[in-house]
C-alpha cells in the first residue's frame, strides 16, 4: 500500500544558485500527524509549496497516495488540501463563495459544494459570518476560514504550514481539537509550526529540516526518549542569596525565589527535592524551562552547527 | 480530471469573473458608456456634422461601429489583465493552482470572464449608441462573430500582460502605450483610404484594422480590406496567443516561483 507522501531527492536551486532543498527523502504513512519542524528559512515551505505545485522544483520524485506528481499531477492534486502560511483568498468575495468556489476547482457541482461549505462553516465557527468579505474577519477567523476552504473536497492528505500563527490561546486550542478529530477520521496530517508544544501534542512523528536537509525523522516519542537533559524552574518559598552547592547537578540562581537546575534523564527528580530539603529550601512549584520538543529541537539544531 | 469536473471548474471560474466585474459596475461597465457617450457627443454629432459622407454613410454611422469594438477591446483587456494580477497579487491564484484543474480550463475561464465583460460593454455601447443613429445590422453572424474573436484575442493579451506583471504600473503600460495607439490608428475614426499609401501600408499591419473593419463591414456592410483575409489574421493571433499563454502557464512562467 503506498503512503500518503513520498518524497525522494527532492532538489531545490533557485535561479541565483541558492539551494533551498538539497535531495530531500521523506515518508509520511496514511493516518499519520505529522511535524515537519525546522528553523525559519530551513526549507519547509518550499517543500510544501513543491507538493502543492505551487513551486516548480529542480529534481527528485513526489507521490501523492501512489500517484506521481509529474505524471498523474491531477490525480494527486486531488488528495491534497493545503492551508498556506499567508492568507491567499480573496479579500474581496464573501467567505461561502470562496469556499464553494474552491469546491468547484475540484469539479464539485454547486449543489454539493453549498452543503458541504455550510457544515464546515459551522463546524469552524464561521457560519454567521458567510456573508461578510474575508478582508472583515480577525486574523483567527480568516485561518479558520483557509482550513475550511482545505477541507471541502475532503482531502486525504491536509498540509497546515503554520496553522496558528498569531492565533490566540482558546482558537488554537480549539484547532487542535479540531484537527485531531479529522486526523482521527483517517486524514492524513502533515503541520509545520514555531510552536513546539503544539507539534509535542498532536504529533505522531517528526522530521526537522535545517538549511535544506533533513536532520532528524523519527516518531515524537523516540525523539523526546533522546532528551538527557531536563531543565526546571523551581519556585521558591523564601528567597536566597545564592544557589545551594548541589554539586551532582547543573543550578543557578535565576531571581531571589527562583532556581533553574538541569536534570540527567537517569537521575530522579525527587533526588532533587530530598537534596534542596537539607539546606531548607522549599519548593512552591515547578514546570520545564521550555516545552521538551523546544529543548530537543535546539540540541539537534546546535550539535547540527 | 473527467470532462464533467472540468467543465465545473470552467464555469465556477467562469461565474467568478462575472460576478466580480459585476460587483464594481461602476468601474467596469459604467465609463465605458460615459466614454462612448462623449464620443458620440463630441465626435459624432458636434464635429461629424461637419465632415462629409464617407463611403456613403453618415460620420456618425461610420464611427459607431469602430467605438462599440473600441469599448470591446479595452474591456476585455482590462478584465483579464485586472483580474489575473490581482489574483497574483493576492496570491488566490493559488486557489486554482493546487486544484486538479487543468490550466487550459484556468486560461479558458479567465478569458471567457473578458469575453463576457467585452460582450456586456459592446451591449451598453450598442444601446447608448442608438440615441444617436439608427443601427441596422447588415450581416448579424459575421458581427457576432468578430465581437466573440476580438474580445478572445485581447482576453488573451491582457491575461500575457498579467502573467508577465510584476506591479500595478506594468498592468497599465501596455493599454496605454500600445493598446490604445493601435485603436486609435486602427480605422475606428477614419477609412484607410484618406491616408497617403505609405501609411495605409503600414496601418496594415496593425491587427485592430482588421477586426475593425470586419466589425463594421458587419454592421453597416463596408470595409477597407478582405474580409476572409481579416478572419484569417484574427484567427492566426488568437491561435499564437492561445499557445503562448498555455506555454506560460504550463511552465509557471510569473506565478511559480
Amino acid at each position: 500500500m503506498p503512503p500518503a507522501l513520498r518524497i525522494e531527492n527532492l532538489m531545490k536551486i533557485y535561479p541565483n544558485g541558492f539551494s533551498a532543498l538539497k535531495g530531500i527523502n521523506l515518508t509520511v504513512e496514511k493516518g499519520d500527524f505529522f511535524a515537519l519542524l525546522g528553523p525559519n528559512g530551513a526549507g519547509k515551505s518550499t517543500t510544501i509549496g513543491i507538493i502543492c505545485s505551487l513551486v516548480n522544483k529542480s529534481s527528485g520524485k513526489i507521490s501523492v497516495y501512489g500517484k506521481d506528481t509529474d505524471t498523474e499531477i491531477s490525480e494527486a492534486k486531488s488528495h491534497i488540501g493545503l492551508v498556506p502560511q499567508e492568507f491567499n483568498f480573496n479579500i474581496f468575495e464573501p467567505i461561502e463563495e470562496i469556499i464553494i468556489n474552491q469546491a468547484g476547482y475540484y469539479g464539485i457541482e454547486r449543489k454539493t459544494a453549498v452543503v458541504k461549505t455550510e457544515q464546515l462553516l459551522r463546524q469552524l465557527g464561521l457560519w454567521e459570518k458567510r456573508s461578510e468579505q474575508a478582508r472583515n474577519l480577525s486574523g483567527g477567523m480568516k485561518r479558520r476560514l483557509m482550513i475550511a476552504r482545505a477541507l471541502v473536497h475532503e482531502p486525504q492528505l491536509l498540509i497546515l504550514d503554520e496553522p496558528t500563527a498569531g492565533v490566540d490561546i482558546e482558537i488554537r486550542h480549539g484547532m487542535w481539537q479540531f484537527l485531531k478529530e479529522i486526523n482521527q477520521q483517517g486524514t492524513t496530517i502533515i503541520l509545520t509550526t514555531h510552536y513546539l508544544e503544539e507539534a509535542e501534542s498532536l504529533c505522531k512523528n517528526i522530521a526537522i529540516i535545517d538549511q535544506g536537509e533533513i536532520i532528524e525523522n523519527t516518531s515524537v516519542k523516540a525523539l523526546l526518549n533522546e532528551l538527557n537533559i531536563e531543565t526546571f524552574i523551581l519556585d521558591l518559598f523564601e528567597p536566597l542569596q545564592e544557589p545551594p552547592p548541589l554539586s551532582e547537578y547543573s543550578i543557578r540562581l535565576l531571581e531571589n525565589s527562583q532556581l533553574e537546575i538541569e536534570v540527567l534523564k537517569e537521575n530522579s527528580i525527587n533526588d532533587v527535592f530530598k537534596r534542596l530539603d537539607e539546606y531548607n529550601i522549599q519548593v512552591s512549584s515547578m514546570r520545564n524551562k521550555v516545552n521538551r520538543l523546544e529543548e530537543l529541537f535546539m540540541r539537534i539544531l546546535n550539535d547540527k552547527s | 480530471m473527467k470532462l464533467k469536473h472540468q467543465y465545473i471548474a470552467f464555469k465556477t471560474i467562469l461565474v467568478k469573473e462575472i460576478l466580480r466585474f459585476s460587483r464594481i459596475w461602476i468601474q467596469t461597465i459604467l465609463p465605458p458608456a460615459i466614454t462612448t457617450t462623449l464620443y458620440f457627443i463630441i465626435f459624432g454629432n458636434l464635429i461629424g456634422s461637419q465632415i462629409d459622407d464617407m463611403d456613403g454613410f453618415s460620420y456618425m454611422e461610420y464611427i459607431v461601429p469602430g467605438l462599440i469594438l473600441m469599448a470591446i477591446i479595452t474591456n476585455s483587456y482590462a478584465n483579464v489583465v485586472s483580474s489575473f494580477y490581482g489574483s497574483k497579487f493576492q496570491h488566490n491564484i493559488e486557489e486554482m493552482l493546487i486544484s486538479p484543474t487543468p490550466n487550459y480550463i484556468i486560461l479558458l475561464g479567465f478569458v471567457a470572464g473578458g469575453v463576457a465583460r467585452g460582450i456586456i460593454v459592446g451591449g451598453v455601447v450598442t444601446l447608448v449608441s442608438l440615441f444617436f443613429t439608427d443601427l441596422s445590422i447588415q450581416h448579424y453572424f459575421l458581427t457576432s462573430v468578430v465581437v466573440v474573436l476580438t474580445a478572445i484575442l485581447f482576453s488573451l493579451a491582457g491575461f500575457i500582460n498579467a502573467i508577465f506583471a510584476k506591479s500595478f504600473d506594468d498592468i497599465s503600460i501596455v493599454p496605454t502605450f500600445i493598446l490604445t495607439p493601435l485603436t486609435y490608428l486602427g480605422g475606428v475614426f477614419y477609412t484607410i483610404k484618406l491616408l497617403p499609401e505609405f501609411w495605409q501600408a503600414v496601418s496594415l499591419i496593425n491587427p485592430i484594422l482588421y477586426m475593425v473593419n470586419t466589425f463594421r463591414y458587419g454592421i453597416i456592410g463596408i470595409s477597407d480590406i478582405d474580409i476572409t483575409y481579416a478572419f484569417g489574421i484574427i484567427m492566426t493571433f488568437i491561435t499564437l496567443l492561445f499557445w503562448w499563454s498555455l506555454s506560460l502557464l504550463n511552465r509557471g512562467v510569473g506565478i511559480r516561483n
